[in-house]
């Protein structure tokens, strides 16, 4: 897909579809089941935008996993760095939003440096856990709520004392999902440019043979956390746009099953590929979000409890779906769809002779 | 010194679940190199099967606790072996994709207890024996804290005995030792796997029914918040290591203990010891140096 989409048709296509989101608030497109509602309704804006968000998040995910092949547990911390930063300096000082944004990035590239560079000392199931670890104490530390600062279980909400009028409120849904979409286009840019850059190539080196790298004379420790910081930092800037569009923040954007859900989401696209962490992102986001409205509609609440029960319960069908791409689709969703795609549009006799040979 | 008994002593009953659970954790790591995200959901299921036994047996009486927990080790060992047999296996040598398949094992079970028991704790009322407490040194210790520490001696010596004097035991050492001369020479390994998830599901729906005494409720988040703390057990104690996971159980339990009660920041202490450890030892206390 990617190969597909690289080169002039896919700035050109990149370019339609971002027009095609841009103009979307304006439109009356009926949701079909798939949104609560047509795409100018607030609701619907929402949705649209939390998942831009999620989209986004799947991203810097896919440069940490897919990219440097680093199997993190800990990838939610740096996006709470930004949510809770944030809403935190909102909340106790009187910076106003841009300047506290800002200091809240400084603050998001301190902590993924010095905390990537900590784990990064160890790799493989070790350095998944050191990552567990340490998203483990910032979630303990945020329901402990030190000082009253952090609100504890209760989440914190968001100060809108010195955010600007036309970010704040329902009636504004539509300027929070263009800050949404610029995120995402800015996030993707740095990912494409990041992965095509010389870092880029040299972390998918190590990624594959770090042994290697190092005898050739590259430094796989500095890269590797060069992509762990930019990953980081992305998340954090996520994080902060997230608690505007949620005007609130809470501690479930801190813990373990958080960081699990983008790995699920990054793997039911494709591992390794920028199109599978975008697709995976959008069909989990959607199912999770959209599911609670079908399990509340009559055809499933009037079922047997056997089948009532499970299909009420929208993470226990998507980690039925993850189980299933796992075991079924090794390359995810992407590579389903490439498949299908590729026999229907010819059929290549050359692909099996480079098998046999 | 009251203070100081009770605390030491609950901590070893904490660190008996938690041993319940990482030496499971520890041994399938060692021997297949995956990480069981879904041991917590062993753990859960067995708890709630435990909890409905007690409801209708009697949550108070000997019966009714022993019961639970035979029907708890079925449980767990039945969920285990089933997870391997259609699950692990037919992702055989693909590490990360069993490991994947753990994490939509454990996202799907819990949602799926939510689902039959409600997303809230369900709190159990026990009284009698269980709920009283035994003066040690002037310290007033609840009795259920002896239940745990003597199943989890218990799973320990069987677990020594077993990986010591039985043909399948000295099976599971070697193949934990190199897995590939073991299947070079002629064993099915795959035998092993299987015993190695039921074992551990066994030890881990023992820890549940355990556990839903020891915390006075079961929840369907019950194994995922013990989950984690094993997983920091067996990872300081080193992945594979049986003694290790023994050892690092006890440390972990009870230094949280002392610390929640002094500085009241237990878990971190915890987390910290886990950074610590890999930094200046990343193959835990009595693990094998990383291959």
């Amino acid at each position: 897909m990617t190969d597909k989409l690289s080169g002039r048709w896919g700035y050109v296509i990149g370019a339609a579809v971002v027009l095609l989101l841009v103009f979307l608030p304006l439109l009356n497109i009926p949701g079909l089941g798939i949104l609560p509602g047509p795409t100018y309704t607030a609701g619907s804006m929402h949705l649209m935008a939390f998942t831009m968000l999620m989209v986004a998040l799947a991203l810097t995910y896919h440069l940490l996993f897919g990219v440097a092949g680093l199997l993190s547990f800990g990838h939610a911390l740096y996006f709470s760095v930004g949510v809770y930063g944030l809403a935190i300096v909102m909340d106790r000082t009187d910076i106003p939003l841009v300047p506290a944004a800002l200091l809240v990035i400084v603050i998001g590239i301190a902590v993924a440096n010095v905390l990537g560079a900590i784990s990064l000392r160890v790799s493989g199931i070790s350095f998944a856990m050191v990552t567990l670890a340490f998203a483990q104490a910032a979630n303990v530390l945020v329901r402990r709520n030190p000082g009253r600062v952090t609100g504890g279980d209760e989440g914190l909400s968001l100060r809108t004392a010195h955010v600007p009028d036309f970010l704040v409120g329902v009636v504004n849904t539509r300027n929070l999902y263009w800050v949404a979409l610029a995120v995402l286009v800015v996030v993707y840019l740095i990912t494409v440019w990041l992965e095509n850059s010389r870092l880029g190539h040299s972390v998918a080196a190590v990624r594959e043979n770090e042994t290697r790298v190092r005898v050739l004379g590259g430094r796989p420790y500095l890269v590797k956390l060069i992509t762990f910081a930019v990953a980081g930092t992305l998340a954090t800037f996520v994080g902060i746009v997230y608690l505007l569009l949620q005007s609130g923040a809470s501690h479930t954007a801190t813990g373990t099953e958080f960081t699990l859900s983008l790995l699920v989401m990054v793997v039911l696209g494709g591992v390794g590929k920028r199109w599978g962490a975008i697709l995976g992102a959008v069909v989990y986001t959607l199912l999770d979000q959209r599911l609670v409205a079908l399990a509340q509609s009559p055809v499933i609440a009037n079922l047997p409890p056997f089948l009532h029960i499970p299909l009420s319960e929208p993470m226990f069908l998507l980690g039925t779906l993850f189980i299933l791409v796992v075991i079924f689709l090794p390359g995810g969703l992407t590579s389903a769809l490439e498949r299908v795609t590729r026999r229907r549009t010819q059929t290549v006799p050359h692909r099996v002779l480079e098998d046999v040979t | 010194m009251s203070t100081f008994v009770l605390l030491l002593i609950t901590g070893l009953g904490l660190g008996a679940l938690y041993f319940l659970i990482a030496s499971g954790l520890s041994l399938i790591y060692g021997l297949m190199g995956v990480l069981n995200f879904a041991h917590g959901s062993f753990l859960t299921l067995a708890a709630f099967a435990g909890f409905e036994v007690g409801r209708r047996v009697g949550i108070s009486t000997w019966t009714g606790l022993f019961l639970s927990l035979l029907v708890g080790a079925v449980v767990g060992a039945v969920f285990a072996a089933l997870t391997e047999l259609l699950l692990i296996r037919p992702l055989y040598k693909r590490h990360i994709e069993q490991v994947l398949v753990t994490v939509g094992l454990s996202l799907a079970t819990v949602a799926l207890f939510e689902g039959i028991w409600g997303p809230d704790p369900i709190f159990m009322q026990a009284s009698g024996w269980m709920r009283q407490t035994t003066d040690i040194l002037g310290a007033p210790i609840p009795n259920d804290r002896f239940v745990s520490i003597a199943a989890a001696l218990l799973v320990l010596g069987g677990l020594v005995l077993f990986l010591n004097k039985t043909r399948y035991g000295l099976i599971i050492r070697a193949g934990v030792e190199n897995r590939a001369m073991v299947t070079a020479l002629g064993i099915d390994v795959r035998k092993a796997f299987t015993l190695v998830f039921t074992i551990g599901g066994v030890a881990a729906g023992i820890g549940g029914v355990l556990a839903s005494h020891y915390f006075g409720y079961v929840s369907p988040l019950l194994g995922g918040s013990l989950l984690i703390f094993a997983f920091i057990v067996t990872v300081i104690g080193g992945m594979g290591s049986l003694a290790g996971a023994a050892i690092a159980s006890v440390l972990v339990a009870v230094l949280q203990q002392f610390a929640n009660f002094y500085l009241g920041v237990g878990d971190l202490i915890v987390v910290l010891l886990l950074a610590v450890v890999l930094l200046v030892r990343p193959q835990g206390l009595l693990g094998k140096a990383a291959a």
